[in-house]
């Protein structure tokens, strides 16, 4: 019984399986992500009610608040990838951390730039210096950080290492950045807006906003996992697998 | 590799980099010449008045003995990496977190102990109270080892590339908010008159956490960064 | 759907110049993010086909160059 586990995901882990098995499953991925964002996108702009607070604006929710998550479950699969990555050395875990990064960043961009768009006629401020929003500030530099190490490096596999140790040094600052930002908004406590109350939050806003993050889960995997093929293709050129796919589609 | 020879070997990886430190003083002098121009400029951009001087006074101080340090952080390592010294140190048979952690003291020393001495002249050039200058100094003593040591792990990491004095910063600054945070809470708590002795315990205990972990890290991320 | 209805949609209660350009850049990046590795997936092959190429051709009459 725990024989064929270990063999089945060592098969997965190898490049030409994982390229063969992501290619099958991206386009689904793709499409179910295009689908639920649809039906979300709909629920959320057409048929939820206007906020009786906020009126329209609030509709910022529905792609500002699943960018958010994803901003940081893209980060939790990054750390989680590269300590795989550094304990036992597997170069999909590598590739996975590596394009996980740019992806993450742009979810954490949306996430800065939507807020501030929500926040202009909300808060009457583009930013405010609040725990969160610094946070995900801090978070975005994190993710910069990860990308520009992994791109200093000549040799892609020393730099993926190298940038994976610095994710997971980020994995451990988070926290202490969110505590220290929270501190020192009480110290200044003039400056401070509250930005998030306690609310409830109705069924006809609610099923929207959890289609729209199953769809930005959807659109990560598919991302994922076609950032991770043609990572591979570059990866593994001089290998047989790769010369065969770059001789069939030569045609083009 | 008894107790008395990994002793030896501290002692004299410390004297080699003082040493090497002191036969380029010039080199000690810049991080501490940048810092007084930085502060000099403040009051210039900002106007003479006393009290919005004494109220950034703390800040300014902290975020440019910061800026100084990082400025000195790149050249950490670069010439051991040069003449291939490090690659010595790495297959040495003492203990490597050991050795980089006397490598991170003696830059402690040359870099931040001068920042540190010069502080209450950068920090009187901007009105600072004479009351707040032990806790400046305190917070400075706290910050600076820890940035040091944070420091360090990244420039291990960098180890291996060729331009890096950008991607230090970037790297550096989602680490350092903590400590510039905690460092300037407590001067500006002191200088409300509130207690201070809260965030600079945090500090206290992020350093001794630092102590520990960050030569380890910095070990390991060297090992990473070296191996071709 | 008539026209007065999608002008009322669009004109999110006041709101449409912090709704839309919200919208606008979400989809915009993720376009962005998608379109990245497909150009890049083609710049790959494309090299790695021009290597193949070199070394057949250096390796003369062979037309299955082995690999190294």
């Amino acid at each position: 019984m725990s024989n064929w586990i270990p063999l089945w995901v060592h098969k997965l882990g190898s490049p030409p399986t994982f390229y063969r098995f992501a290619g099958i499953v991206m386009p689904w991925m793709m499409a179910l992500a295009l689908l639920v964002g649809a039906l979300g996108l709909y629920g959320g702009l057409v048929l939820a009610p206007a906020d009786y607070q906020q009126g329209d604006a609030y509709r910022i929710i529905f792609i500002h608040v699943p960018s958010a998550w994803m901003s940081m479950f893209v980060y939790a699969v990054m750390g989680m990838s590269s300590v795989i990555a550094l304990v036992w050395r597997i170069k999909l875990a590598e590739v996975v951390a590596m394009e996980s990064a740019p992806i993450g960043a742009a979810f954490t961009f949306i996430t800065l730039v939507t807020g501030s768009l929500w926040g202009k006629p909300m808060w009457g401020t583009w930013w405010t210096w609040d725990a969160r929003l610094t946070s995900e500030l801090v978070l975005l530099f994190l993710y910069l950080g990860v990308i520009g190490l992994y791109h200093a490096f000549e040799d892609r596999r020393q730099g993926a290492r190298a940038a994976a140790f610095l994710a997971i040094i980020g994995i451990i600052n988070v926290p202490i950045v969110h505590f220290s930002v929270n501190w020192w908004n009480t110290l200044h406590q003039g400056s401070t807006v509250k930005l998030f109350g306690p609310s409830k939050i109705a069924w006809d806003m609610l099923w929207p906003l959890l289609t729209m993050t199953l769809a930005t889960k959807f659109y990560y995997l598919a991302s994922l996992f076609r950032r991770v093929r043609t990572d591979l293709l570059a990866l593994e050129g001089g290998k047989d697998w790769v010369r065969e796919i770059a001789r069939s589609e030569g045609d083009q | 590799m008894n107790r008395a020879g990994t002793a030896t070997a501290c002692a004299a990886m410390l004297r080699r980099d003082l040493t090497l430190a002191w036969r380029r003083r010039g080199d000690i002098t810049m991080p501490v010449l940048y810092a007084l121009i930085v502060t000099m400029l403040f009051p210039f951009a900002l106007g003479p008045e006393d009290t919005l001087l004494q109220r950034i006074a703390g800040g300014v101080v902290l975020v440019t003995v910061l800026l100084a340090m990082l400025l000195a952080l790149d050249a950490m390592f670069s010439s051991d990496i040069e003449d291939g010294s490090l690659e010595q140190l790495v297959i040495a048979p003492q203990p490597l977190a050991l050795m980089l952690g006397m490598k991170i003291l003696a830059h402690w020393i040359t870099t931040a102990l001068p920042l540190i001495v010069i502080a209450p002249l950068l920090a009187g050039m901007l009105h600072l109270p004479t009351a707040v200058m032990p806790v400046l100094l305190l917070a400075l003593l706290l910050a600076t080892p820890l940035l040091s040591l944070l420091g360090a792990v990244l420039v291990a990491l960098t180890a291996g590339t060729r331009r890096s004095g950008m991607l230090l910063a970037l790297m550096l600054l989602p680490l350092c908010v903590p400590a510039v945070i905690f460092a300037a809470g407590a001067v500006a708590a002191a200088q409300q008159g509130l207690p201070w002795a809260a965030p600079l315990a945090w500090l206290g205990s992020a350093l001794v956490l630092a102590i520990v972990l960050a030569p380890l890290a910095c070990a390991a991320a060297l090992r990473i960064a070296l191996d071709a | 759907m008539n026209m007065h209805a999608l002008q009322v949609f669009f004109a999110m209660g006041g709101y449409a110049a912090y709704v839309w350009p919200a919208y606008a850049l979400f989809f915009i990046v993720l376009i962005a993010d998608t379109l990245a590795p497909v150009l890049r997936r083609r710049r790959v092959l494309r090299e790695l086909r021009v290597r193949l190429a070199r070394q057949s051709a250096r390796q003369g009459r062979s037309p299955h160059p082995t690999s190294p």
